[in-house]
């Protein structure tokens, strides 16, 4: 089943002269099992919308459907605790958020807050270390002392100690170097791919949506302006350009052979198949 | 002589794992100079030795002419201006206005002369329509712009940027790439940025590449770049045409590995015509 947003408005300090509408009458549906971007300017609404997810945000009108449970404006989330446990969010520049002794007490917080046994909760942080590529050397380090990767890693660890069936992440690869962004993306992929789980990126990383994700979900102004797959978004510039978005250089650089009269047909998804296809075409004319 | 000079420079954040190792760098007066390196690459702490925010474990720092020191950190210190990654850190004023002047005032920079320095910075970043705003209103790319008038009004010779656009969005990456361009180009400040940003690293003079704590490379952005082996060795990533020229050369098509796009669709038109 699908996550439903049915008529999802949230304004926050309602009431005061700060009242500020944030999302405004959101009917959206997001794809289980997938990647999907979420994409849009800062203050387009993109943050509120996935804090919804976890009732973290409550609707003031609508209702929100995830995993079989019915978030409604109006009244309280029944078994919060187990809806957090089943959605985990990470949030930007999660590192800020980090405060346990060592690395391992810091990743086992979360299960153990679930009620697991100190050992199980161990267990679980130790397997979720390995996925995100932090070796046992890590474990009984402090997790201030670590750099800004590796304590983002510990970060969205944490989270996944909880196994949680849908992982939403808010700019998970801000800040990060080209080859941190790299492992990072890749872990979403293969969580994924292998273990089914819904993924949910909130990002400004074009390049990273084209590589990695499904769907797209492009807000604008408390709405959501356009929902489609990854393909059709990135089929040539016109979209993003409409958007004003910066599209990935793959795609601006196809626009730009075609208007030089190059041919570069649809199915071009890489720099190599880019570079064969070129390769014919100025060989053929030699 | 050098504006900057950086000689075996080491430092260690405990007991003997040097976070920087021996490197030395120097940067003539005006150059626009970016670090580039992976997370934990030693960039900031290089950053930060060189403004006098942590002390050097042996090696040389020359800074116009003086030795950075204990004896002249005060004096070199005013001639560096650095800004930070977090917009949200920087900010210490309740204004925009506040905000800038709070340098002046610790420099007791006389009362009557301060608007007129807050003014002419404000407008060197675009702010001046914001004077009155207070940093709740502003995004981030804006806040890292009255970062950056606070730390000119201080009238530096050499500024640095220690990833000041990693926690904007494209738009705010833009505007705060565009002010650097703008201060290297009219002010004739010296820069260094350390950056993640390819676009911003071709548009710079030169580029020092820094791996575990050690100089990787330093040379224009096009010795550099041609560093293939090297910058995979340290896993750093190339522009978009280089990858792509690299491939075409690797299939019989022999292109120049131009930086841009533009110049290297320009290089296929070029064999396009010609055959």
């Amino acid at each position: 089943m699908p996550i439903a947003f049915e008529h999802v408005s949230h304004i926050y300090n309602d009431g005061t002269p700060y009242r500020h509408v944030a999302l405004e009458d959101v009917s959206l549906e997001l794809a289980e099992g997938k990647i999907t971007a979420i994409i849009g300017q800062t203050g387009s609404g993109k943050s509120t919308l996935v804090q919804h997810l976890n009732a973290l945000l409550l609707p003031s009108a609508g209702k929100v459907l995830i995993l079989d449970r019915t978030i409604e404006a109006g009244s309280q989330p029944k078994q919060l605790k187990s809806l957090r446990g089943q959605v985990g969010l990470v949030f930007q520049f999660p590192e800020y958020q980090l405060f346990e002794e060592t690395v391992l007490k810091d990743i086992a917080f979360g299960p153990k807050n679930f009620g697991v046994s100190e050992e199980e909760a161990a267990k679980k942080a130790r397997t979720a270390m390995q996925m995100v590529g932090l070796g046992p050397e890590f474990e009984e380090r402090s997790p201030l002392e670590l750099s800004g990767g590796q304590k983002r890693r510990v970060a969205i660890a944490g989270i996944l100690a909880m196994d949680p069936a849908v992982l939403v992440l808010d700019e998970p690869t801000a800040g990060l170097d080209p080859q941190g962004t790299e492992q990072m993306m890749s872990l979403f992929h293969r969580l994924n791919r292998e273990s089914g789980k819904t993924i949910l990126i909130v990002t400004h990383d074009m390049e990273q949506v084209y590589r990695y994700c499904d769907e797209v979900v492009v807000m604008e102004q408390g709405k959501p302006k356009l929902r489609t797959d990854v393909q059709t978004f990135f089929h040539d510039s016109s979209l993003c350009r409409e958007l004003n978005i910066l599209p990935p250089a793959l795609i601006r650089m196809k626009d730009m052979l075609r208007e030089n009269g190059f041919t570069v047909s649809d199915e071009v998804s890489d720099v190599n198949m880019l570079a064969k296809e070129l390769a014919r075409q100025v060989k053929r004319h030699g | 002589m050098a504006l900057i000079e950086v000689k075996d420079l080491c430092f260690a954040y405990e007991g003997d794992n040097l976070a920087v190792d021996h490197v030395s760098f120097s940067v003539p007066e005006g150059q626009y100079v970016t670090i580039i390196g992976h997370n934990g690459s030693g960039k900031s702490t290089v950053a930060k030795l060189l403004a006098g925010l942590l002390e050097k474990k042996s090696g040389s720092i020359v800074i116009d002419g003086l030795e950075l020191n204990q004896k002249n950190l005060h004096q070199l210190r005013s001639r560096i201006g650095i800004v930070f990654q977090n917009p949200d850190n920087q900010f210490i004023g309740s204004t925009v206005r506040d905000d800038i002047a709070f340098g002046l005032e610790n420099h007791c920079v006389p009362q009557e002369q301060m608007d007129d320095i807050i003014n002419a910075f404000s407008a060197r970043v675009g702010m001046s329509e914001f004077l009155d705003k207070e940093p709740t209103h502003l995004s981030g790319g804006q806040k890292q712009r009255v970062a950056i008038a606070g730390v000119l009004a201080m009238a530096p010779k050499i500024l640095i940027f220690d990833e000041a656009t990693s926690m904007l969005d494209p738009q705010g990456k833009d505007e705060i790439k565009r002010v650097i361009m703008d201060l290297h180009r009219k002010s004739g400040l010296t820069i260094l940025s350390i950056t993640h940003d390819i676009d911003e690293v071709t548009s710079s003079d030169s580029v020092l590449v820094l791996a575990d704590g050690k100089v990787a490379l330093t040379g224009t952005p096009a010795e550099v770049f041609s560093q293939e082996k090297m910058l995979k060795k340290i896993r750093l990533d190339i522009p978009f045409s280089l990858k792509l020229a690299d491939e075409l050369n690797k299939r019989g098509v022999s292109v120049n590995r131009e930086l841009t796009m533009e110049g290297l669709v320009k290089e296929l038109c070029r064999l396009h015509s010609n055959m």
